[in-house]
């Protein structure tokens, strides 16, 4: 990554050439390399971030918090400087000492956000994560071709006959365990064996009720037909709801995980500065809003979510949630060693037949 | 031909062969016995942990389902597959490269848009459901994606061609004479087929199924796109621990046990064909 940037870097100073002794006041801008998932922030962003703070950066992507990690442990955090990741395994890369202390007193923006999201259980005070956005995991349903309208997550890993065979679960880990943790009336950070055992049970025999698994294409099955109802995140279901008006969401009875997409600074980064730079730039109202109103994730900045148009929140009711309420559930939080036995219990249930 | 001149022609090959086969299947296999880190990564202590766990019942189930899946996929195949190649073989000696063309066409368009042309297909919305509806059709459409009939399907769609390649060739050479051989002797066609066209081309049939059943089982791309994610295989598994586990060692010790089976089979094939070969030959020789 870094050999890359070195050379546009060689290749822009012969261009820019004269020009450079201009630049001498920027001497000390940096390239960052942020990772983030595909389409989570403005493709324009990095332009208006050099054009703000006079750094540049360059964005790679990841599909999962998986990958990512994946590359993260196996370099030490090196070749990143911010990277966009779920709660837990914030968490994880803190556990892991290869998460930066976020400087607070250089990150101003962090007044905007709501003093809810800085009392989340696994960081509290944003110590080494910065919230980017959050919601809930419900039920996304076509209310034109269910019956009942659903409203507990039995509806979905128990269904009615008309409806069998044409329901989805996402298939991430936590997510997939969570609808049968919630079910079962459990923590969605259950670790007793015997639980999770019977959470184990639950969920391999929705398995036999289900049209598939799928954590990427569940809101155009709604939008066709294929399925009727589909476990969702909160963002997700509204683009199935863009595209088809009898598509509603629902946070079952037992209640939901609180999701959080964090931005972390690796402790391995040589551009801190210019990486805080950066969170505060997303932080910004105007930038943060951006994200709110293209991904349709709520996002815990007060300020921007204050900015919204109205329409917004009566198209996608998601958005109007009361962030009380949103925080009366529970986050999901990195489960240490027990994190090897829900990788099995997935493992059991995939090749359950 | 001299030593030093196949050195030289044979140089790129192999270092081809040993820099990104050889070493890299070695380091896989020397993470196999490795521990995981609790978070990813690889804790340099050694353990035989995870060829132990590949026995697993829960493991070694995924393996024998696999094995059963790629089992249906090359029997279906080879009976596909064997009945093409035979028909072509009859066909106008000038026409069969043309009908061996047409066979093997999918081949060069992309195994992911061909196993999505299948979505396309199945799902319950989809041209099928259309097709039928078209012809009156009104009550619940019929599940047949995300089934595991689809998975085999998509699996002996894309593999057909290897099966119709291995047959269309003992099946083009064989001499005809000892087909009408056999009927002047009296045989009927079924048992000229079974006696003499069959077991002469037999190398052909297992070499097919071989290579279907061998592509099959480490096939992660079809399960999981035909298969809805509710069909694990073992390439599904393999996948999952390097991408969503992070249990790297495991992934090597699973994909060596998979690799033991695949270099296994391919062994049999390659010494039956070799059995059949010499055994055949000196028989074409006197006939």
């Amino acid at each position: 990554m870094k050999t890359n940037n070195n050379r546009t870097t060689t290749a822009r100073k012969i261009l820019l050439g004269v020009s450079l002794a201009a630049l001498a006041s920027t001497a000390n801008a940096a390239e960052l390399v942020i990772s983030n998932w595909d389409g989570y922030m403005a493709p324009d962003a990095m332009d208006a971030f050099k054009a703000a703070t006079g750094n540049t950066g360059e964005v790679v992507k990841h599909a999962t918090n998986e990958e990512i990690m994946g590359k993260l442990v196996a370099s030490g955090g090196k070749g990143y400087d911010v990277v966009f990741v779920s709660s837990p395994f914030a968490e994880v890369l803190n556990k892991l000492g290869l998460a930066e202390t976020i400087d607070a007193s250089k990150v101003p923006n962090l007044a905007n956000l709501y003093p809810e999201a800085a009392a989340l259980a696994y960081d509290p005070g944003n110590t080494f994560s910065v919230p980017y956005t959050w919601g809930t995991t419900g039920l996304c349903f076509r209310s034109d071709l269910v019956k009942a309208e659903p409203a507990s997550w039995n509806d979905l890993l128990k269904p009615a006959d008309d409806i069998k065979g044409k329901t989805t679960m996402l298939a991430t880990d936590r997510w997939l365990l969570a609808a049968g943790q919630l079910a079962d009336g459990f923590s969605v950070n259950e670790v007793d064996p015997a639980k999770m055992e019977q959470v184990k049970n639950t969920l391999i025999e929705a398995k036999k009720t289900l049209l598939a698994y799928d954590d990427t294409t569940f809101y155009s099955k709604l939008v066709s037909g294929e399925a009727v109802m589909v476990q969702a995140w909160d963002g997700w279901c509204n683009y199935g709801i863009t595209d088809n008006k009898d598509i509603k969401y629902v946070i079952p009875k037992e209640g939901s995980d609180l999701w959080v997409d964090t931005m972390v600074v690796m402790k391995a980064s040589e551009n801190k500065d210019a990486a805080l730079q950066f969170i505060n730039f997303m932080l910004d109202t105007k930038n943060h809003a951006w994200a709110a109103e293209n991904i349709l994730y709520k996002v815990p900045n007060k300020a921007a979510m204050d900015s919204l148009p109205a329409e917004l929140s009566t198209t996608y009711p998601n958005m109007a949630m009361p962030v009380a309420e949103l925080t009366k559930f529970e986050v999901l939080r990195d489960v240490g060693d027990s994190q090897k036995e829900y990788s099995r219990i997935v493992s059991e249930i995939k090749a359950a037949q | 031909m001299n030593t030093s001149r196949s050195t030289f022609l044979m140089a790129p090959a192999l270092a081809w062969l040993i820099g990104l086969m050889v070493v890299p299947c070695g380091l896989v296999l020397a993470l196999a016995f490795f521990q995981r880190g609790t978070y990813g990564g690889v804790d340099y202590t050694f353990t035989l942990e995870n060829f132990a766990r590949v026995f697993d019942p829960l493991y070694a189930g995924i393996f024998l389902n696999s094995a059963r899946i790629a089992g249906i996929a090359a029997l279906i195949a080879v009976v596909i597959g064997y009945s093409a190649a035979y028909a072509i073989a009859s066909c106008r000696r000038s026409l069969q490269p043309v009908l061996l063309f047409f066979a093997v066409l999918p081949f060069w368009s992309n195994y992911l848009i061909r196993t999505y042309a299948w979505i396309v297909l199945l799902n319950r919305e989809g041209l099928v459901t259309q097709f039928m509806r078209w012809f009156g059709y009104t009550g619940e459409p019929p599940s047949m994606l995300y089934t595991e009939g689809a998975v085999i399907a998509g699996l002996v769609y894309n593999y057909l061609p290897f099966v119709i390649l291995t047959c269309y060739a003992p099946l083009s050479r064989m001499n005809p004479e000892l087909a009408e051989a056999s009927r002047d002797l009296g045989g009927s066609a079924f048992t000229t087929f079974r006696r003499i066209i069959l077991p002469l081309t037999l190398p052909g049939i297992a070499a097919g199924a071989v290579f279907v059943f061998v592509l099959s089982i480490g096939n992660f791309v079809t399960p999981a796109l035909l298969g809805g994610g509710r069909f694990q295989m073992i390439g599904n598994l393999v996948y999952d621990q390097f991408l969503t586990a992070n249990d790297w060692p495991f992934g090597a010790a699973l994909s060596m046990a998979l690799i033991a089976i695949m270099m296994l089979l391919l062994l049999v094939q390659a010494y039956a064909s070799d059995r059949a070969s010499t055994r055949t030959a000196p028989v074409r020789e006197d006939g």
